[in-house]
């Protein structure tokens, strides 16, 4: 949880974000907890930056769509970083070989 | 060609809503596009398993969809055209039949027309959910040789129809991917786009090898230079250089030009460094005279 000073119209307020999307707020709650998301606090009301509104709606698809539970969506998370940092020293990897290959 | 709902989800066609639910959780967790990024196979396999579960998952469309098949979305006009024909007299549309033969259980459409979209969002998944959503990231790729990922150059790509101004900064690697915000597909309801993700592919040099920020190149030292030294002309990225060579230089050694590398990423000013590699070469054709000049080195 952070308290910055920010614009509130660039905020997105949690309750509006429950309503059009039909979750319930302690989802918001459970992923905050967990640090899948961060929730911005500005004069007690609680808000979501853009930047979080990526993640966010990621991590409700896939509550929503697969009925995946917070802890699933935390090792998914987990799991996706691992995937991105193995691609990318693949990646490192290949290209180092590529120096000693014909191809150049 | 038409697709079959129940094939896609691998369900019977008197599956409950229970199993359809299932079926569609236990794909849809293997092919959803949170699961696959930058897969464009998982995601064109999760429209359909989206499609087949929006349509079997609603009793009423899942009506249509059995009678009418592929056309279950014309289901209201095609019967609405049987009542009129019907009170007309006429005797045109003989149940399903003439839209497709979709037999009860039978296993393909005949229908080859497609009557288009049927799902209006492809993450919807939870129905009635109304939620905005990302569109989804589009894909590319840009060549460049490897003289030209040592420069910042700005670049107009075009994707979709649509041209795109962005700059590369020097020093992408090969197989590097850049994110541009919002040049992605259009959301859906009212979400925002998508990115673009651009990845680079860079060429091999004839001349230069890359390895992160280093350079290395290869280069023929004469034997007399090798032997008594002296100066040489070296390519680098921005031309060459003049580098000198100790006596009795070995074949296969190794001298570093320190920041005549490659630049290194989003670093202004920062470089790696060039390693050159001699390869002594021994003279060929020699005459009577050399000949006799290396005997007697050799016997001294």
């Amino acid at each position: 949880m952070k308290t910055p000073d920010m614009d509130n119209d660039t905020l997105i307020p949690v309750e509006l974000f429950c309503t059009t999307c039909h979750v319930e707020t302690t989802l918001i709650d459970s992923l905050e907890e967990s640090g899948l998301v961060q929730i911005t606090v500005v004069q007690s009301r609680r808000f979501i930056a853009p930047e979080q509104m990526g993640q966010l709606e990621k991590m409700v698809r896939m509550h929503e769509d697969l009925g995946i539970n917070v802890p699933g969506l935390e090792a998914i998370h987990h799991m996706l970083e691992r995937m991105e940092s193995l691609k990318d020293e693949m990646t490192q990897l290949r290209n180092r070989l590529r120096r000693f290959s014909d191809e150049g | 060609m038409a697709t079959d709902y129940y094939k896609v989800l691998g369900i019977d066609r008197k599956a409950t809503i229970e199993e359809i639910k299932k079926a569609y959780r236990k794909l849809a967790r293997k092919h959803h596009p949170d699961l696959n990024p930058n897969d464009k196979g998982a995601e064109q396999k999760f429209k359909e398993i989206n499609e087949a579960n929006e349509v079997l998952s609603d009793p009423e469309s899942r009506k249509k969809y059995d009678k009418y098949g592929d056309q279950w979305k014309h289901a209201d006009q095609i019967e609405q055209a049987q009542r009129e024909q019907a009170s007309a007299g006429g005797g045109g549309f003989g149940g399903g039949q003439s839209f497709g033969g979709f037999g009860g259980g039978g296993s393909h459409f005949e229908g080859d027309q497609d009557f288009g979209d049927i799902f209006g969002s492809m993450f919807g998944g939870a129905r009635g959910r109304q939620a905005r959503f990302k569109g989804t990231d589009l894909q590319a790729e840009l060549q460049l040789d490897l003289r030209d990922a040592a420069i910042t150059t700005p670049r107009t790509l075009t994707v979709n129809g649509k041209q795109i101004r962005l700059t590369i900064p020097a020093g992408v690697e090969n197989g590097q991917t850049i994110r541009i915000k919002g040049h992605g597909g259009p959301g859906m309801n009212g979400g925002p786009a998508g990115d673009l993700l651009i990845s680079f592919s860079i060429a091999a040099d004839p001349i230069f090898k890359r390895e992160g920020k280093d350079l290395y190149v290869n280069f023929d030292l004469d034997l007399y230079t090798a032997v008594l030294g002296g100066e040489i002309m070296v390519d680098t990225l921005d031309g060459k250089v003049k580098v000198p060579v100790k006596a009795e230089t070995q074949n296969g050694t190794v001298v570093r030009l320190k920041g005549k590398g490659f630049p290194v990423y989003k670093k202004d000013g920062s470089f790696g460094d060039l390693f050159v590699t001699y390869t002594v070469k021994v003279p060929t054709n020699l005459t009577a005279q050399q000949k006799e000049l290396f005997q007697q080195l050799a016997k001294s």
